[in-house]
């Protein structure tokens, strides 16, 4: 007997160096950020976060441009996806058949597992010729007012890149919207209907913000993928570190000027700017990921009416 | 003026159920879409050459991608090797050894490790692997591969192990077996089909990846021999001749990116299907 519970303490002492070992590994990867960014963190200061220049001849190193195209185009898509993921969610949960939804869902996930650099590759040459020639043009000739829908269309943009980051994070929303929309209990929409409510009345006053916290959860997951999404970005944005207030603008994100510049940058100073760069990318979407847990979690817990 | 509300609310309610209905419609067919133009325009410039010849050098036509596609799975087996058994192992903790707090700590660890943007991690490798030895790998691209691969095998075999019913548990400790033969003997192979295709789904993910691989592994027009070379992938070609100005190379990138999309599609329909069949598996 004593042989076999030390077997089972050794198991557990190896498995545990495993466990370990992952958290180990993560930490690495927060301390190397820090220790490789060293010499730009020392020479900007804070100062790296409002300023706009990037000169890499003069070595002048500033993230504010980058900082706005990712977040210009993380909102560009969540305005796209969300109404179209909650819609699409809301169809696959309360409308369709189960079997119907079981297979939908199924293709959504395959969606999501559509590599990025596809994306770049219908975005390069699928999406820009149309938001060229078709979408750019509609959108001028009917909003075109609007500031942020003025200036020249080159068919790259924060506009493109956007529908483009909208395409591939819309899965990720409907997937969790849709599970969570699934766990409402039936007497929420049954009381609601008893009381005449029509079917989309009951749905929208009642089903949705009862799930509101889980639905939440869905965005902030998809918003850390967009910020830290680059191919498909890095392919249709027009890379050019400017912050303009026009969509149709071409510009930059940080994970497109890491993919792009990393591998020319000359001198330790450069190298730096960029993994300071990819440090407040991780960041970013370290506090993102941690709050949509929490509400996702809550959900579980509290049946979304937390 | 009562039927006038009513008769609104009944238009309201028609309008809007249909309009989720187009809604989901239209994210399905994006993925036909998706098909059809790959298939398209892959399937036109595929040919025989893309499979088994070298890259061409700039400005000459034809040649294919084969050292991209063997390069692609010298990177997957580096991380299938390096990053599966340490996903195992630390999935098997999880489920079946952990306390409350440290396993709250490695789980919440795990799920931000697989948040870290892709290109993130690229960074990481890049300053491990290639910072010290001052040239880009084979074996760096593996380890940023392999980072990746970890979170997502952890919460899986957690998952699938935790799935195997309590009797199964009792029967085997009932008989006399110790905890750690009880897992190796009866819950690893009752969860072995589910455990087996989380792996494969993770790999799938991971064969996709382009940023990480952009720094570290970096591309390479030959063959790589060894570990210690730069060394091409399918995603990188897909990127480097997608923005290139030449229009066979674009013709490539499509080729390229159909059997990419091909093989991650297959493998994620056949994994999905095991998993259907037998019970829930969350993805995301």
């Amino acid at each position: 007997m004593q042989r076999l519970r030390d077997g089972d303490e050794i198991a557990h002492l190896i498995t545990l160096m495993f466990a370990a070992f992952v958290l180990l590994l993560t930490s690495l990867l927060v301390y190397e950020l820090w220790i490789n960014s060293s010499l730009s963190r020392s020479k900007f200061g804070l100062a790296f976060f409002w300023t706009r220049t990037w000169d890499p001849v003069g070595g002048d190193f500033g993230a504010a441009p980058f900082i706005y195209g990712t977040l210009v185009t993380a909102v560009v898509s969540l305005a796209i996806a969300i109404p179209l993921g909650l819609a699409a969610a809301i169809f696959l949960a309360e409308l369709a058949p189960r079997k119907i939804s079981d297979s939908v869902s199924f293709l959504i996930d395959l969606l999501a597992a559509v590599p990025s650099v596809i994306y770049g590759l219908l975005g390069i040459f699928v999406v820009v010729p149309l938001m060229r020639r078709v979408i750019g043009p509609a959108i001028k000739s009917t909003l075109g007012f609007l500031p942020i829908f003025k200036g020249p269309n080159y068919g790259v943009g924060f506009l493109t890149a956007g529908i483009v980051l909208a395409i591939m994070v819309v899965p990720f929303i409907i997937s969790v919207s849709r599970e969570v929309l699934l766990t409402v209990p039936r007497e929420q929409r049954e009381a609601a209907l008893g009381l005449g409510a029509t079917r989309w009345e009951a749905t929208w006053q009642v089903v949705v913000p009862w799930a509101r916290t889980g639905i939440m959860g869905s965005v902030f997951l998809a918003l850390a993928r967009a910020l830290g999404e680059t191919m498909a970005v890095t392919m249709v944005i027009g890379n050019d570190p400017k912050i303009a207030t026009s969509l149709f603008a071409p510009g930059y994100t940080i994970a497109a000027v890491i993919a792009n510049e990393f591998t020319e940058a000359t001198g330790n100073l450069y190298l730096n700017a960029l993994i300071e760069l990819g440090l407040v990318l991780f960041l970013m979407t370290f506090i993102l990921n941690g709050l949509a847990r929490l509400l996702i979690v809550a959900t579980d817990r509290g049946g979304g009416h937390a | 003026m009562s039927d006038v509300r009513l008769m609104w609310r009944k238009f309201l309610n028609v309008v809007m159920l249909t309009l989720t209905g187009v809604a989901a419609l239209a994210v399905v067919s994006v993925l036909f879409m998706i098909l059809g133009y790959l298939i398209w325009n892959g399937g036109k410039s595929l040919n025989w050459d893309f499979f088994t010849k070298l890259p061409k050098p700039v400005g000459e036509d034809g040649g294919g991608m084969a050292n991209a596609i063997v390069g692609s799975l010298k990177l997957l087996l580096l991380a299938a090797v390096m990053g599966l058994p340490v996903g195992l192992m630390a999935g098997v903790y999880l489920a079946e050894f952990s306390g409350k707090t440290f396993a709250f700590v490695i789980r919440y660890t795990t799920d931000l490790l697989n948040g870290v943007p892709s290109i993130v991690i690229g960074i990481f490798a890049y300053s491990l692997i290639v910072l010290p030895v001052k040239h880009f790998s084979a074996l760096a691209g593996g380890v940023a591969l392999a980072v990746m691969v970890i979170p997502i095998t952890v919460r899986a075999t957690e998952e699938f192990l935790r799935a195997v019913p309590v009797s199964l548990r009792e029967g085997a400790m009932a008989l006399g077996a110790s905890k750690w033969r009880t897992i190796a003997t009866v819950i690893l192979p009752a969860a072995s089909a589910g455990v087996i295709t989380g792996m494969l789904l993770a790999l799938a993910r991971v064969a996709g990846e382009t940023a990480p691989l952009l720094f570290t592994a970096f591309s390479n027009r030959y063959w790589s021999p060894g570990w210690q070379q730069p060394i091409a992938s399918l995603p990188v070609m897909i990127y480097t001749y997608a923005i290139a100005p030449y229009d066979d190379w674009h013709r490539q990138a499509w080729a390229a990116g159909l059997v990419l999309l091909g093989l991650v599609l297959v493998a994620n329909l056949g994994c999905r299907l095991v998993l259907n069949r037998r019970g829930t598996y969350r993805s995301v």
